[in-house]
């Protein structure tokens, strides 16, 4: 049992083996076995979670930090104190996101075998999915704020890699999908500047960035009462009843540290809280706490803030991260245009996993947050306000899958706002059941968009073959390929559906559900998520306690009621034009029901969105509790998240919310039903109902508010523009010219004229040439001694010999 | 009995003789022959001389002159032959392609 949390080292390790599997010999490996590989990582990871599940259920959910048996120390300055471990973490948070990670992802590779079939780029699809899981997964259980980072940094990878993934489609689509990749990533750069501010601030104040050491009681709390029971974080060894664990004293040395070991003696002194440990011991949260308590100030060299202000700075650097990962204003732009990507990976990327990563990281810091009042404040009011702007935007979209986009921006709005009010725990629950039934709504919009496509497909070779065949079939069986037409056909556009309840009856039924479950129709999954949100930032807004948390609560309360209203509005819409009347173009009129690796993941997507909500039943409605047990899934949650708390339930909020879901599905319903969606031609029928400011009201959603816009005019231009005028002016004209062509440019030229004329021509070459002249000049006057003819040489030696005869003579002569 | 002193004028003479024909001559062939007069003016002294003291190096070193000599005749004559092949003419004025 003290060694099942390493398996939490396997859970990384399984897909980073399809990963790598797939990256080389994927391709050789062919469609079929390519995709199974891929599943059979995603789906061992699954086990792997359910089995750490379990674990955490048996050892009543006793927190472990795991040493893999790699990257000991990874990051280690001795000089300057810096030790950063790799470390693994499993505790109910964690392993929360663990299953809904690897489950809705195991679910959607299958749903990929069959949506991706005939892609060229087969495998490596399932390569990018794979290494997706693999990052997400270090996202999750990362000890760690740097861990956490580096699992940021890869989801943003995969998701870049992965919206642009149909780069090569022919006219111009293949442009705009990899803008849109660009997008995302540039969008998230900012977003990730903020994270990167917020570690480094961390690292500053707290001298590390664990979020809890290994041996420190997460919520000390929770182990005052369970003492009692027997089953203490604190040490459980000391406890009589758990014999078995008596006996293994040798536990301290294996590669898992269960926390709340104080020592590895048997019958050790038994810690309920942190207090024994010194402050520098502690991780981020115990120290954040601890500081808060002791009214700490934190020196920045010549100034010094105290702690509150330095986590309320922290926690806005976060939120800043958030905003980019997790879609909030002012950074979302990015999610809508990532619909470019195939709908597998809308559905697991952007709508289930990787945009709640800033909802996690936010859970995660729940003690930041919680100690942060100004911080909560804005984070509610951006939530809320992103969750209604989001849910208008979605209003007045055509394309099946923007709707669902912006949709996913308003849910993450609910996320987020339950975060500013406090409610850690329904921002966790949320995110649990908007992963369920928004993959599987996206998964069932991808069905309708290959139903479609498949129909335009068969639409067109009927049409083809009464003209007799011609080159058509070279180029219709890829799928999803861009037809050659006259005229463009948009498979996404839902103007061109219509009727195919009867066409498609699984997607159709699962879809259904989908919706109820994100509208809040009673009992399915939305329906106690989003509720228990409402239902605590109403009690937020009377038990605030101050006027910042009071106003951030209620105004969150009256933000998220009306979007409540807008997603059941808009969802029904799209039932309404997707599903029912009569079909709108030949395409939807072929389209036949998708295969079974598609519908099989919507069917047990399905049944989670209508049962999931079970799992954190509130106490006292209908006795569910006696069925379900109350509050079952924030208790787990506060294990790892100290504050989270569960809301009593608020019958008369729940009553109003399901209300309004209600009255807005039969509004949309008398609005666009009976036939009554438009054509491609023609006004969308709201505009119609309403004449006085319909129009607008829908061309103002329609236009997404013009936010893309506003970018362009308010950020974009001006910072080309400045860019413009810092290269063009600037640096041309000033620095560039003035500095290089005078300073530098002509001293060069000056100091190379004076070396070249006088000094080297003058000098050095005149000195060459003067020995040169020199040496001619007496040569000149010597070759006339040569003149060739024998008897000249022969005078010459007679001579020398006389001379020779003379200087020997000489001398004796004078003697 | 004739005396040293003559020989070595008679020498002298000769080996003048040889000298200026070298000098003044054109043809190859003269040319040759006045170097041979010259050699053997200078035998003639060497000769003399050994006489004179009565010791045998004078007549060792006329040996040796004399197949130098034999020598450089079969040397000679070839480079002339040669020389004619070429020019056609044994004047050594014309051998002047080494002027300065």
């Amino acid at each position: 049992m003290e060694n099942y949390p390493s398996l939490v080292t396997l859970i990384l390790f399984i897909p980073l083996i399809g990963f790598v599997l797939n990256l080389f010999v994927g391709p050789r490996l062919g469609e079929r076995l390519s995709s199974i590989l891929g599943t059979t990582a995603a789906m061992l990871s699954f086990g792997v979670a359910v089995l750490l599940w379990t674990y955490l259920r048996g050892s009543g959910y006793e927190s472990a930090v795991v040493n893999p048996p790699f990257l000991d120390g990874w990051i280690q300055i001795g000089s300057a104190n810096v030790s950063i471990p790799w470390q693994l973490r499993v505790d109910t948070l964690s392993v929360t996101m663990m299953l809904v990670v690897t489950g809705v992802g195991s679910l959607i590779h299958i749903y990929s075998a069959g949506y991706m079939h005939g892609d060229a780029r087969f495998t490596r699809f399932f390569t990018y999915l794979n290494l997706f899981l693999f990052f997400m997964l270090i996202l999750v259980t990362g000890n760690n704020f740097l861990m956490m980072f580096v699992g940021w940094e890869g989801v943003g990878l995969c998701s870049f890699l992965l919206i642009g993934f149909w780069f090569d489609r022919p006219n111009g689509v293949g442009w705009k999908n990899s803008n849109a990749a660009r997008k995302a990533m540039i969008a998230n750069r900012v977003g990730d500047f903020g994270v990167l501010m917020a570690v480094f601030l961390m690292f500053w104040t707290f001298g590390t960035l664990d979020y809890y050491r290994p041996g420190e009681i997460t919520n000390a709390e929770l182990t005052g009462h369970e003492t009692a029971s027997a089953v203490s974080e604190g040490g459980h060894e000391a406890a009589p009843a758990e014999g078995e664990h008596a006996a293994a004293p040798a536990e301290g040395e294996a590669a898992t540290t269960t926390e709340g070991h104080g020592t590895p003696e048997i019958a050790g002194p038994v810690f309920t809280d942190n207090e024994h440990i010194p402050t520098a011991q502690l991780g981020v949260f115990g120290q954040a706490e601890r500081m808060v308590k002791e009214n700490h100030q934190v020196s920045f060299g010549s100034f010094s803030l105290p702690i509150d202000t330095v986590l309320v700075i922290i926690t806005l650097f976060m939120l800043l991260g958030a905003t980019g990962k997790s879609a909030q204003i002012p950074l979302f732009v990015w999610l809508p245009d990532a619909m470019a990507g195939p709908t597998p990976v809308s559905a697991l990327i952007h709508a289930a996993t990787m945009v709640t990563a800033g909802v996690y990281m936010m859970c995660r810091s729940n003690v930041f947050f919680f100690n942060a009042e100004l911080t909560s404040f804005i984070v509610a009011i951006i939530g809320a306000t992103t969750a209604i702007m989001a849910g208008y935007i979605a209003l007045g979209q055509w394309d099946i899958k923007k709707v669902l986009a912006y949709s996913t921006v308003s849910q993450l709005g609910f996320m987020v706002a339950a975060v500013g009010v406090g409610a850690y725990g329904a921002a966790m629950f949320h995110l649990v059941t908007h992963a369920f039934f928004k993959a599987l709504l996206f998964l069932g919009s991808g069905s309708v968009i290959h139903g479609v496509e498949h129909g335009h497909h068969l639409a067109h070779e009927r049409a083809h073959d009464a003209h007799g065949h011609d080159a058509y079939d070279a180029h219709g069986d890829a799928h999803g390929e861009e037809h050659h037409d006259d005229h463009p056909f948009d498979p996404q556009d839902m103007r061109n559906m219509g009727g195919l309840a009867r066409k498609m009856p699984i997607t159709f039924i699962t879809y259904v559900i989908g919706t109820l479950a994100l509208a809040g129709i009673f009992p399915l999954a939305g329906f106690w998520s989003k509720d228990e949100i409402l239902a605590d930032s109403w009690l937020k807004g009377f038990e605030g306690g101050s006027f910042l948390s009071s106003a951030g609560g209620f105004i969150a309360f009256v933000l998220l009621l009306v979007a409540a209203g807008l997603t059941a509005f808009y969802m029904w819409r799209q039932i309404e034009m997707v599903f029912f009347g009569s079909a709108r173009s030949e395409a939807a009129d072929h389209a036949p029901e998708s295969v079974f690796s598609m519908t099989f993941p919507l069917i047990v997507l399905a049944i989670l969105s209508i049962f999931g909500g079970f799992i954190n039943t509130p106490s006292n409605v209908l006795g569910l509790e006696n069925i379900f047990t109350a509050h079952n899934f924030t208790e787990w949650l506060e294990h790892s998240i100290v504050h989270a708390h569960a809301a009593p339930f608020q019958p008369g909020i729940a009553l109003v919310a399901l209300g309004l879901a209600i009255a807005a599905i039969f509004a949309a319903r008398s609005i666009y039903g009976q036939g009554k969606s438009s054509h491609v031609a023609d006004h969308d029928p709201l505009i119609d109902r309403i004449p006085s400011g319909g129009a607008t009201i829908f061309g103002m959603a329609n236009a997404k508010l013009h936010w893309d816009e506003n970018y362009f005019r308010f950020i974009e231009n001006p910072f080309n523009k400045m860019s413009q005028f810092l290269a063009n002016t600037v640096d041309w004209r000033f620095w560039h010219d003035y500095f290089h062509d005078t300073v530098i440019g002509k001293g060069f030229v000056g100091i190379s004229q004076i070396l070249a004329k006088p000094v080297d021509l003058g000098i050095i070459d005149g000195l060459v040439n003067d020995v040169g002249s020199v040496v001619k000049w007496i040569s000149n006057r010597m070759r006339v001694v040569q003149t060739g003819y024998v008897r000249t040489y022969a005078v010459s030696v007679l001579l020398g010999v006389v001379l020779v005869i003379v200087i020997l003579i000489l001398p004796a002569l004078q003697r | 009995m004739l005396h040293t002193t003559d020989f070595v004028i008679l020498s002298a003479v000769l080996f003048i003789l040889g000298a200026m024909g070298v000098l003044l001559r054109r043809n190859a062939i003269l040319l040759f022959m006045s170097v041979e007069l010259m050699l053997n003016a200078s035998n003639l002294a060497l000769v003399a001389f050994a006489k004179q003291w009565n010791q045998m190096e004078g007549h060792l070193f006329v040996f040796f002159v004399i197949a130098v000599a034999a020598a450089e005749v079969a040397v000679g004559l070839a480079l002339i032959v040669a020389i004619f092949h070429s020019k056609n003419s044994i004047n050594v004025d014309e051998l002047h392609q080494m002027e300065g």
